[in-house]
């Protein structure tokens, strides 16, 4: 177990380094950079951009700036963001709470449902059910988030008024009541996909359990097929979705992008287009090492549980 | 209901001379009467307004290197020494008066300056503002190391000499008469507060700004919204709102429909899309007012590409262009036509100058006779040089980019290739616009600082940044007699003598046709029925520039 871990920490390590150095040469690479901002703007001369440049340390090599911003980050320096001067990790935390919020809520749906088509649909196969979970499940993939989010806000917040067009929270009422109300659509509109990739994992794996020796054997003891699915199967088919959950755990963290814009919910998702769009380099090279750290971790986590749970697997 | 409040630009040069003189006069007389609210009025600040943004502002020292969006929040917590009013005209703000070579505030040399302040004015900490903070602000631009926003203007400031509590003077190394505009977007920011920072990049104050302005700083969510609260003790009129918020909204479409669903009181910027206007005037229970933008749209040619310093070739662009189609069918009628840089509310735009008119064949007819004739690909060429070019844009913004699809197909009926090659915002306005990397482009772009007509960084021929100059004359454009009138105006004072010098400017820019304009922007501004107080000012860069005068009506 110890080899397994100090072995998997290396690899980790050496990883998150190619990934640090490929994300820093490509975001500087991109032309435009943290001034363009200012370029439309006719009061800024060329020598206060100068000076702002080298203000920033942007006027530096590249490998000069590398090697400063790795080795502030070993010592637990994230840097601070150009936009508004606050330390990365400050802003980084600061939209964690929302995206945990949106993104948890949304993952417990997608999860609950998710797991119970793709089990119905696995022990009712070629069903009435089975078609239609199959195709909803199409469906949902197929169309693009953003248009269920501008749907669900024409219907139930234009048409309706049942719901809120977007936001966290009524400015003024910070009740959890009033949070639970916002968080209803774009947390059930997020879940759709996700619903739909749960549900056909937890099919094929039931399905491929259903098949297995062992569940034959529970059939011929005479067991009900209610007790065969409770205790043989669905335990053994949840099994992979261990290692998928821990692959989606990061996006939890990280958020969703055109969700978190729809429904203009400060998260995670927002703060990396946002910041990607303004070149604000330590902010988005803190997000790329926040999210390469949790993938690391996750996969990790995954491969552990599973170790543990399934008695088959030797961690060494 | 739906109002059209655009500003006329009738607006004459007497009238303009009378409310400075008037202006200077009553603040000299009565400092602290003007702008003094009735007792009553404010006592009692009731309800909450929310502004939607489409940008977050995220810096809040106004004397640091900010975007527009942050002007918003500036000119609610923080005063300047003037205020630039809606007709252009400079106002006393935390000064008593306006120096001018009238009153004695500028020397006739305009070389040595005497400023009067109020004496009633208090930070927001209760502590009295005075001639130290000025003071103290003005050398902080200065300060090498602290990330300044442009130190253009106060660079020339010297021996600031803090006479008493109430007025200070300075002396300028060169007579330099837009720095009164300049100081209109100069906010004056605490002594006693910031002179204890070591870094006064990362003071504490840059995220909770104490200032002297209306509202108070309340809160901030990061990624979402700011609250201010009123300031009962502000020493001006107003404020009536208990609240101001301003939401961060992203998305335009979303934007919209937040102003729709009723969930902001007011669009900020980039206030509603064109293509929204027709639906919003009939929305009910909304206000919503076209406002004239101090940017002009235009097609930026870079002077230096071989095509474009044929002044033939861009006289022929200019009449290929059908500039009413495009305002009307693409803009959806949102867009004021122009012929110059200056904006038309400005005291100093020229409306004298000739209309372009668009004529395919008059654009053939230049061409021809300058030489130009289409070869066997149907493209003109001279001299081997093809008249082909790229035109750049932000990708993404869906109204450029079906002006740029209508232009390349009227362009290619007199022999002219335009490719289109766009290009993402963070991307456009780095060294690729700013070092003229562009064949063309299409911007919104403004001349303007704080609405003094001084266009030296976009015209002058020591603004071009691709060959070393300072400033951000992207065109590259080079013509002596303008580069001779911008200097003399900016070392004039008086109103009148500088209308004739800027007057001829935009003269001979028309007949340079540098760049070739499209529209002057004009912003659809919508607002909740029942706020009141709020006034357009195309001299300031937000919608939000005197929040301290809104109320809802009871």
């Amino acid at each position: 177990m110890r080899g397994f871990l100090l072995n998997r920490l290396s690899q980790s390590l050496v990883l998150l380094l190619i990934v640090s150095v490929i994300g820093f040469v490509v975001l500087n690479l991109i032309p435009g950079g943290p001034l363009a901002q200012f370029g439309l703007d006719p009061s800024m001369t060329q020598d206060d951009l100068n000076r702002l440049k080298e203000q920033l340390g942007l006027n530096r090599p590249l490998w000069m700036q590398y090697l400063d911003w790795a080795w502030r980050l070993v010592q637990g320096d994230w840097g601070h963001s150009f936009r508004d001067g606050a330390p990365v990790l400050d802003v980084i935390g600061r939209h964690l709470v929302a995206t945990l919020l949106l993104m948890g809520s949304s993952t417990v749906i997608a999860i609950a449902i998710g797991t119970w088509i793709g089990i119905r649909g696995a022990t009712h196969r070629y069903s009435v059910f089975d078609y239609l979970a199959t195709v909803g499940a199409m469906v949902a993939l197929s169309i693009p988030t953003f248009w269920f989010g501008l749907v669900g806000i024409y219907v139930f917040s234009l048409r309706l008024g049942w719901l809120p067009a977007g936001n966290m929270y009524t400015i003024g009422d910070g009740s959890a009541l009033n949070y639970l109300h916002h968080l209803i659509m774009p947390s059930i509109v997020l879940a759709l996909v996700h619903v739909a990739i749960w549900s056909r994992y937890m099919r094929t794996a039931t399905l491929d359990v259903i098949s297995q020796e062992f569940v034959k054997t529970a059939r011929a003891k005479g067991l009900s097929e209610r007790r065969i699915l409770m205790k043989h199967v669905v335990g053994n088919a949840l099994l992979p979705m261990i290692t998928l959950a821990g692959m989606q755990l990061p996006s939890v963290l990280t958020g969703a992008l055109v969700t978190e814009t729809v429904f203009t919910w400060p998260g995670m998702g927002r703060l990396f287009l946002d910041s990607l769009g303004y070149s604000d380099y330590p902010v988005v090279m803190g997000l790329l090492m926040f999210s390469a750290i949790l993938v690391v971790l996750c996969n990790l986590i995954a491969d552990i549980v599973v170790a543990i749970i399934d008695p088959r697997i030797r961690l060494s | 209901m739906t109002k059209d409040s655009t500003p006329k630009s009738g607006y004459s040069r007497r009238d303009a001379l009378r409310l400075m003189a008037a202006g200077g006069i009553a603040c000299f007389a009565a400092p602290n009467l003007l702008g003094k609210p009735a007792f009553a009025d404010t006592a009692n600040p009731t309800g909450r307004v929310v502004v939607g943004l489409s940008q977050e502002p995220t810096v809040f020292h106004p004397l640091m290197a900010h975007i527009e969006v942050d002007d918003a929040v500036h000119f609610s917590l923080f005063d300047a020494l003037f205020r630039m009013d809606p007709k252009g005209v400079l106002q006393p703000n935390l000064a008593a008066e306006v120096p001018t070579q009238q009153n004695g505030g500028i020397s006739e040399d305009g070389l040595k300056w005497r400023v009067r302040l109020r004496d009633d004015v208090r930070w927001h900490d209760g502590e009295p503002f005075t001639a130290e903070d000025v003071k103290f602000t003005l050398e902080l631009i200065t300060n090498p190391n602290f990330r300044a926003w442009r130190t253009g203007g106060h660079s020339l400031v010297r021996d600031i000499t803090v006479v008493s509590p109430t007025e200070l003077t300075w002396r300028m190394e060169e007579a330099f008469a837009p720095y009164l505009s300049f100081l209109t977007e100069t906010f004056m920011v605490p002594k006693h507060i910031l002179e204890k920072e070591a870094d006064p990049n990362a003071a504490a104050f840059n995220q909770a700004p104490v200032g002297t302005g209306a509202f108070k700083w309340a809160q901030r969510v990061a990624g979402d919204h700011l609250e201010l609260v009123a300031n009962p003790q502000y020493f001006g009129d107003g404020p009536y709102v208990e609240r101001l918020v301003f939401k961060y909204i992203p998305d335009m479409t979303v934007l919209y429909t937040q102003f729709k669903s009723g969930d902001i009181d007011l669009t900020d910027q980039a206030y509603i899309t064109a293509d929204h206007y027709e639906e919003a005037k009939t929305l009910p229970g909304r206000v919503v007012t076209l406002v004239s933008g101090a940017s002009v749209e235009s097609i930026y040619l870079n002077l230096e590409k071989p095509q474009f310093k044929d002044p033939a070739v861009r006289k022929a662009l200019y009449a290929a262009m059908d500039r009413k189609a495009i305002i009307d069918a693409i803009y959806y009628g949102v867009g004021t036509l122009t012929e110059t840089f200056m904006p038309r509310t400005s005291y100093y735009y020229n409306p004298n100058l000739p209309a372009q008119e668009f004529n395919l064949d008059r654009a053939r007819q230049i061409l021809d006779e300058a030489g130009w004739v289409p070869g066997p690909d149907g493209i003109r060429a001279k001299d081997g040089v093809r008249l082909s070019f790229a035109n750049s844009t932000t990708s993404g913004n869906n109204l450029r980019e079906q002006v740029q699809q209508f232009l390349q197909q009227t362009f290619a009926e007199i022999g002219v290739e335009m490719t289109i090659s766009n290009l993402p915002a963070a991307v456009m306005f780095g060294e690729f616009w700013l070092k003229s990397q562009f064949d063309s482009a299409i911007a919104g772009v403004t001349h303007l600082i704080a609405a003094d007509p001084d266009a030296t960084n976009r015209l002058a021929t020591s603004a071009i940044a691709a060959k070393g100059g300072k400033g951000s004359n992207v065109g590259q454009y080079s013509n002596p007699e303008v580069d001779a009138l911008l200097k003399k105006g900016a070392q004039t004072f008086d109103p009148e003598a500088r209308r004739e010098i800027y007057s001829r400017i935009q003269e001979i820019v028309r007949e340079d046709l540098p760049f070739l304009p499209l529209f002057a922007s004009t912003y659809v501004v919508g607002r909740k029925e029942g706020l009141e107080g709020w006034e357009p000012n195309s001299n300031t860069r937000t919608a939000s520039w005197h929040a301290a005068g809104w109320r809802w009506q009871s």
